[in-house]
């Protein structure tokens, strides 16, 4: 009963610092989280299950709430799984390349010199060049597979890590406290780990959530054209790509999907810029 | 001026010699070119043979100068599918992606320069956040879905357009309007906080309170301080022109270099999709020098030479 008299003043206490946009953006988020975790005991059936004698049956059908496929696969079902797979993609790519451009960062400003120009050369090349471009051309050479697109998904906007964590961390340790924590002996490592990096968490977090939508937009475009996920595993943007053929007869395949896909996209995009409001007022 | 042409000229090149470098590690990451171009069934000797006459049995360094002389005399090799060079495949397909990139970037520009600007001159009316609801739209929808529902709008269920092929200007409509929707959206809402940035600014208020109209605040002295970083977006967008319509082209089956990434990514024509990467980093580079230049005529404190970042 604690929890039900604490309620109202929570709730109109964040509603107060909160919009109510975002708050619900906030919300579908939760939500989309929780289907990836409990996609399997959600789903009412199997994602590869086919019901021959249900075959496109539209929305609404007794037993299939969203419909089914061309070949009678509950599309409910299928949505919850590729909600799963694409939030996880895009959380792991997230990661990688946040940790892989603010290491790079981290180096260029510690070792300054060649290491410098190496490092801000490649973000040059990486911001040249296309993503998705690069992204083919990568699946061209080595062919389709799930761990070749998770970790190519991970470079994505990692230059631009590179690019604020070096900035930041140089004029990090141009302040005081950098170079306090040196004079008392400790390594770069931990002076980066320990002193600089909670320093400069806010705006890489602030990076993270502009893209992380980008790389659900990525993903789902490369599995749309076929070059992404591969069936049996289905991905979102892999819906839509074979949905497509029963636009006329069967546009529900398409629209479930599609719907997640923007909805998704639309609350990180809220939710960050809020994020950037309240953690950077500068920007403001 | 003349080193800071310099050395965006000595970045823009180092640059295109970072992504060959790209393309010939892929290429020779990816397995036995002699393989690849042969088949798994080739004959042993016929193998012996391409690896001698390509010179894939000498050192690396030494394939890679080769590499980079042969690309250096314009030879990009030919396509597996029909032996065709593969330089002449990819510009032949240039004009038809042009054909919808560049009236797209035109209502980008047209539209959401405009909308932008008139949301940050008229902050927090109904336009104002109107365009602000309308942009966020525009870029968070995927240009795939945005395509498939219009073609399920304008050429399934009105009837009007027709929903795929390249034999009619009709044909270019759904597809430059999809291409344009998320590029308006994206300009008109960073044209519209660069604005609201530079109208904050000191040199804004000076200029009201010595008594100048506000047109002349706003022609004079706020849009050109708010072109620079619009013009930084616009970069990019010239830099897409030719690479930007992948998913859009596949949409609506036009017979673009988009198509033709996605065709020969499907097939593994090794020689085209290298090409394609050249042909369109090198666009991207040359966007971005440009950009750069018109960054020297807009803000002259940027002709001098500055440290990098």
């Amino acid at each position: 009963m604690t929890t039900a008299t604490a309620n109202p003043p929570l709730v109109r206490r964040l509603r107060l610092k909160v919009p109510a946009l975002v708050l619900l953006a906030g919300v579908w988020m939760a939500l989309m989280v929780g289907v990836a975790i409990f996609a399997d005991q959600l789903r009412p059936y199997e994602i590869t299950r086919m019901d021959l004698m249900a075959r496109l049956a539209p929305m609404g059908t007794p037993g299939h709430i969203l419909g089914t496929d061309e070949l009678g696969r509950d599309v409910l079902s299928r949505l919850l799984q590729s909600i799963r797979m694409s939030l996880v993609i895009a959380f792991g790519a997230t990661i990688l390349s946040a940790v892989f451009g603010t290491t790079l960062g981290f180096l260029a400003a510690q070792f300054r010199g060649w290491v410098e120009h190496l490092v801000m050369a490649l973000a040059d090349f990486q911001a040249a060049l296309p993503f998705m471009i690069m992204a083919l051309s990568v699946l061209a050479f080595f062919g389709t597979s799930m761990v070749l697109l998770v970790g190519l998904m991970g470079f994505y906007g990692w230059e631009r890590y590179a690019r604020i964590a070096r900035g930041l961390a140089i004029s990090a340790s141009a302040q005081g406290y950098a170079s306090a924590v040196v004079q008392l002996g400790a390594t770069p490592g931990r002076v980066y780990l320990k002193h600089i990096l909670p320093n400069v968490a806010s705006t890489l977090i602030v990076s993270m959530t502009l893209t992380f939508p980008e790389i659900i937009l990525m993903e789902s475009g490369l599995s749309f054209l076929g070059l992404g996920v591969q069936p049996p595993e289905s991905s979102l943007g892999n819906m839509v790509g074979f949905g497509r053929e029963y636009l006329t007869r069967a546009p529900w395949i398409m629209l479930a999907p599609s719907v997640v896909i923007v909805l998704t996209t639309l609350s990180i995009s809220l939710l960050g810029d809020w994020l950037r409001d309240t953690l950077d007022p500068t920007i403001r | 001026m003349a080193t800071y042409l310099l050395t965006r000229l000595l970045r823009a090149f180092l640059t295109i010699v970072l992504v060959m470098t790209f393309a010939f590690v892929v290429l020779r990451l990816s397995g036995d070119p002699a393989q690849i171009m042969l088949g798994p069934d080739a004959p042993q000797d016929a193998i012996d043979a391409f690896r001698a006459r390509w010179g894939l049995d000498d050192p690396l360094w030494k394939q890679y100068l080769a590499y980079l002389q042969q690309l250096l005399n314009g030879d990009f090799g030919v396509s597996m599918r029909d032996g065709s060079p593969a330089l002449a495949l990819v510009m032949e397909r240039v004009p038809a992606t042009l054909a919808l990139t560049l009236p797209a970037l035109m209502l980008k520009l047209c539209i959401g320069i405009p909308a932008g600007v008139y949301a940050a001159l008229h902050r927090e009316s109904i336009a104002d956040r109107g365009v602000i609801l309308l942009s966020i739209f525009g870029f968070t929808i995927p240009s795939f879905v945005l395509g498939l529902v219009l073609v399920l709008i304008f050429a399934v269920t009105l009837d009007w357009l027709p929903s795929g092929g390249q034999d009619t200007w009709r044909h270019a409509i759904l597809p430059i309007a999809t291409l344009s929707i998320g590029g308006i959206g994206i300009l008109a809402r960073f044209s519209r906080s660069a604005m609201i940035e530079v109208l904050g600014q000191p040199y804004i208020r000076t200029a009201m309170a010595k008594g100048l109209p506000w047109r002349d605040v706003v022609w004079k002295h706020a849009l050109p301080n708010a072109a620079v970083p619009i013009v930084t977006l616009v970069g990019f967008m010239v830099g897409a022109l030719i690479a930007g319509a992948v998913v859009v082209e596949s949409i609506f089956s036009w017979p673009g270099v988009g198509r033709l990434i996605v065709v020969s990514v499907s097939n593994r024509d090794l020689a085209v999709v290298q090409c394609l990467l050249l042909v369109i980093a090198a666009s991207m580079v040359v966007a971005n020098l440009l950009v750069d230049l018109a960054y020297g005529l807009l803000d002259p404190r940027l002709r001098a030479a500055r440290p990098a970042h």
